[in-house]
């Protein structure tokens, strides 16, 4: 029986596993579940995550969420090639610190940013909220750019790891939803160029296709 | 040359870091910085974290921030007891889910209520009352949303976060919960669950241990909005 994600490709962390499994060619079965169709509260969903969040994983008897920690178990049961997650102490400790930041240091506002701009467009009020997310994103970004990201490298160094997985996809959300965040931010695009390259175009387009057609519409 | 902890005990990340390293007598050294006079923004401390933010660790030439990132690091320098963050692939993937979760699923709701009642930070314009206690309900429901599931779904059975024993999680956890309740919210009450795995936490920590973490905030007791809320 082989391992299972569960994915709505709608979802930031989502994405991140899903490019994290494919780029590694992990021996695993992806099941999609519809956010919108409510279909993370089927009682039979729930059974792997009680928390009704995705991404899921079940392998065999054993269910979790929560994407990095997903990523890290597959990594280490899969063996993938050691950039990704390294195994040198201060190496890793420089992914982790990026892993831990976005949580609130990104996450909370690239989200924001889409919900705004596909529920309430035009609105007097949305406008208010809408340029307080964008200046959370703003400082967001340039703390990636200035911060995190190595002179023509990734985050965690000279190589991707998951941290770059997990930064490039939260970013893409706003993106998709009309916001261009590459303006202006050549560090940030060129950045974004090493990570499609080194996941692969086809593979980094096809993950991000359900957003982008989403935004479209 | 020690590894260097740079810590200021108001700040849940920075007790955990603490409770973690005395708890396991790691060879630290503890600098106090203090967020209230600013000693974040110092050129001196902006070289260890250029975020400035606190907890911050300096090994050498080697810089870090970030509370679990520094946990995992002293852990496995250090190499202590597995159960703190075990190398079983199962077991870490219990520990880690809880450490993802907890930034966005209980972090933010009990500093908001902390921050509101003790009015910590300097310079917050005074806020009008009818919206200080509308923005503290909502932030209540969160915060009890946020114990609902760390009770019904995190904490083991009779045991801890992550199984048996305890771990990085719980330290996690607990300096989570203390916020809120070091500015007077009873979040135990009503909880048995909860109660009872504080309990386990403090011994297997050690109450003198947990007790001088703690201490600062069970001590920041002023507060012109707590006072306008009424405390509790």
């Amino acid at each position: 029986m082989s391992l299972k994600l569960f994915l709505d490709m709608i979802s930031q962390p989502c994405r991140s596993v899903f490019l994290f499994a494919k780029k590694n060619n992990l021996p695993v079965e992806v099941k999609l579940i519809s956010l919108k169709n409510g279909e993370q509260h089927t009682e039979k969903f729930r059974k792997v995550n009680p928390l009704r969040k995705v991404p899921a994983l079940k392998d065999g008897d054993f269910c979790m969420g929560e994407s990095i920690p997903m990523m890290e178990y597959m990594a280490e049961k899969f063996n993938t090639p050691d950039h990704w997650f390294p195994k040198d102490l201060q190496k890793r400790a420089r992914v982790n610190e990026y892993l831990s930041w976005q949580h609130l240091g990104i996450r909370m506002h690239g989200a924001e940013g889409v919900h705004l701009g596909e529920r309430m467009p035009g609105e007097p009020a949305a406008a208010d909220k809408m340029a307080r997310a964008m200046e959370d994103l703003n400082w967001s970004l340039d703390l990636i750019e200035k911060t995190f990201i190595k002179d023509g490298g990734f985050i965690g160094g000279e190589q991707i790891s998951i941290a770059d997985l997990v930064a490039i996809v939260e970013i893409m959300q706003p993106f998709a939803s009309g916001v261009d965040v590459f303006q202006g931010r050549a560090k940030l695009s060129a950045w974004k160029e090493r990570v499609v390259q080194a996941v692969g175009k086809e593979l980094f387009d096809e993950a991000h296709k359900t957003i982008l057609y989403t935004a479209a519409e």
